[in-house]
């Protein structure tokens, strides 16, 4: 439905938006995620007409839109500040969609007390967006953007504003409300958690350019670059070579630690002599206080460094021979489990061959 | 604590009182029934009356109410307009040239425009002050669009035309009301300065036109009568009238 070609944008010398190419489907909850200042609201923006690419192409069911101005294109924006406008009210915010295609007052009256009934604010719209609450006003905010059915609705980190508790329960709104409307979402956030408890599909974002595109279960698990991985979640990092190829697995020599056996994973670069990293999640890793001599584990010595007891879990810190600290999560739910280990403790981490996922570099 | 307030009270009661004492007795003896301002003798209103028999002063007054109006009304389009390209485009030479003079003093504008005038073979009287004073209200309107322009979010105007709003519609539902508290204020400082204005009008008025400031001083050269103090009340009224319509059209105007 949203189709972006090879989009460019530079800001003088700085290139903040390189060769960015983007399919979205109609009803899709679709992220743009990445750290601050990679580009995501430059992106937003030139999908909003607020800004023209450079370069490239953005289309709408097939037609290109770059030369559309904002007011005709059939989305509508949220903006991190909500931008209600502060001298009408709430009524007026909302009608005023309706009134610039020349809706009746009737047909407005009419649309503006849904609009107000669907985000539970039926009473408020005679305030002024001054009297109202973080949390209302995103919901204002959301209901002028829906009232008159665009298309498609891009969100700028529409709820980075609010608290902790808030959010995650707009959050659960959200994702209500775009399967009850199906209209399509372009959602920016640079939290990671948000984007993969929200979206269908994710693009991750890296300094202009697109990291890797994929559905959140596999962004996790099977991350495509060093970035990714270390971006998306809690992840150990093991820098290596390439030794050895055969049949599904790879030997890789990991820096201070040695050979270690490594699935392959699928549409893989992978090729003898190559760098790479092993990228590793903390719950995947054993940690325990005998020695294995499993054939088809990788497994070292280590001390451990630092724990940290979060109630349903542990996170230990586990210094290895080359002083690296692994970082190994322990649930605390099995049954009648002896002990816990202590800070000083000698310990052995394994973790199976097909645990980690290997990404070249 | 609470002597340290009464010690602030009190300073403050100063400030108002050598701000407001002079005012006070203008008013007071514009009121008086003897020639002097020196004792009180009585209520009269004699001095009003013989104001409003005054011609020369009457017409003065109505040269300055046409000038002020007209240069406040052309230096709040001019300056509303210069104030919103000095905040929406990077422009290196057009704040110099709106603020220049403001800040240049009012002998130098005076001379300056005195030659300018005569150089286009202009006749001086009511246009060529209104010119001057048009010249010199601009820069205060700017100034406060400008500021106004500062405060109002970028995202409001995007939001507006994301919704469907042309540039246009934009401007006249979004921009123009947030933006009205600046230019309100901008005019009623552009009136103000108009109406005041002394330096700059003793220049370029020639001789056949007059206004207020320049009728009061040609009076005040001889003495200061009880018909200046009248005068001078009235305008005080005027201006209160002004700055109270103002807080009652828009409440954030005179907060800036
Ligand atoms: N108008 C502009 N002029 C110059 N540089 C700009 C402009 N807009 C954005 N940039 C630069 O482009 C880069 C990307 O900005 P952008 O706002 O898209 O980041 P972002 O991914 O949204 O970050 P954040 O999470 O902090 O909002 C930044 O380095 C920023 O400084
Ligand atoms: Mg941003």
């Amino acid at each position: 439905m949203l189709e972006i070609k090879e989009v460019s944008r530079y800001f003088d010398n700085f290139t903040a938006l390189d060769k960015v190419s983007l399919n979205i489907a109609a009803g899709e909850f679709f992220t743009l995620l990445g750290p601050s200042g990679c580009g995501k609201t430059t992106l937003l923006r030139l999908i909003a007409g607020f800004d023209q690419p450079d370069n490239g192409d953005i289309l709408l069911d097939g037609k290109s839109i770059i030369a559309t101005p904002p007011e005709r294109r059939p989305l509508h924006t949220i903006f991190q500040n909500y931008a209600l406008f502060p001298h009408m009210t709430v009524t007026e915010n909302i009608a005023f969609p309706l009134r610039m295609v020349g809706c009746t007052q009737a047909e407005i009256n009419r649309r503006v007390a849904e609009a107000l009934e669907d985000v539970s604010l039926p009473d408020k719209g005679n305030h002024y967006p001054d009297a109202l609450s973080g949390g209302q006003k995103q919901r204002i905010a959301i209901a002028r953007a829906l009232v008159n059915r665009p298309r498609l609705l891009l969100l700028d980190e529409p709820l980075s504003a609010l608290d902790a508790k808030l959010r995650e329960q707009m959050q659960l709104e959200l994702i209500k409300l775009q399967k009850e409307i199906g209209i399509t979402f372009v959602y920016v956030t640079h939290d990671q958690g948000e984007a993969l408890a929200l979206s269908h599909r994710v693009a991750v974002m890296n300094r202009g350019t697109i990291a890797q595109v994929d559905e959140p279960s596999r962004l996790y698990g099977f991350p495509n670059s060093r970035f990714v991985a270390d971006f998306i979640g809690q992840c150990n990092l093991l820098s290596g070579k390439v030794t050895q190829l055969q049949d599904n697995r790879a030997q890789v020599e990991l820096e201070g630690l040695g050979p270690v056996q490594t699935a392959i994973p699928a549409d893989s670069t992978i090729a003898v002599g190559r760098n790479c990293t092993l990228t590793l999640r903390p719950e995947k890793i054993h940690i325990s206080s005998r020695v294995s001599h499993d054939e088809v584990e990788a497994h070292f010595k280590g001390i451990v460094h630092d724990m940290l007891y979060l109630g349903d879990v542990t996170v230990y810190k586990v210094e290895l021979a080359n002083g690296m600290l692994l970082e190994a999560l322990l649930a605390n739910s099995s049954p009648g489990r002896a002990r816990f280990f202590e800070i000083g403790d000698q310990v052995e981490v394994a973790w199976h061959y097909d645990a980690g996922h290997l990404v070249m570099d | 604590m609470t002597r340290k307030n009464r010690l602030l009270k009190l300073v403050a009661l100063g400030a108002y009182l050598f701000l407001y004492l002079p005012l006070f007795i203008v008013i007071v003896y514009s009121f008086n029934d003897s020639k002097l301002n020196a004792e009180w003798v009585g209520f009269t209103f004699k001095w009003y009356d013989k104001l409003f028999q005054n011609r020369e002063m009457l017409s003065a007054a109505a040269n300055s109410l046409i000038i002020a109006t007209v240069s406040a009304a052309v230096a709040t389009v001019l300056g509303t307009l210069a104030g919103m390209a000095m905040h929406q485009y990077r422009l290196k030479l057009l704040p110099g040239l709106v603020l220049a003079p403001i800040a240049m003093p009012d002998i130098l504008m005076g001379v300056s425009l005195l030659l300018f005038f005569i150089m286009l073979n202009m006749s001086l009287g009511l246009i060529s002050i209104t010119l001057a004073h048009i010249t010199f209200c601009i820069g205060f309107v700017a100034l406060s669009v400008q500021a106004r322009m500062t405060a109002i979010d970028r995202s409001l105007t995007e939001a507006a035309r994301d919704l469907g709003a042309t540039p246009w519609q934009c401007f006249r539902k979004i921009t123009l009301p947030l933006l009205a508290p600046g230019i309100i204020a901008g005019a009623l400082m552009a009136f103000t300065l108009s109406i005041d204005d002394f330096v700059i009008t003793f220049f370029v008025a020639g001789v056949g036109s007059s206004t207020l400031p320049l009728q009061i001083y040609s009076m005040v050269k001889i003495a200061v009568t009880p018909e200046v103090n009248a005068i001078s009340t009235l305008l005080m009224v005027l201006t209160l009238i002004l700055i109270t319509l103002t807080a009652r059209l828009y409440p954030g105007a005179l907060r800036s």
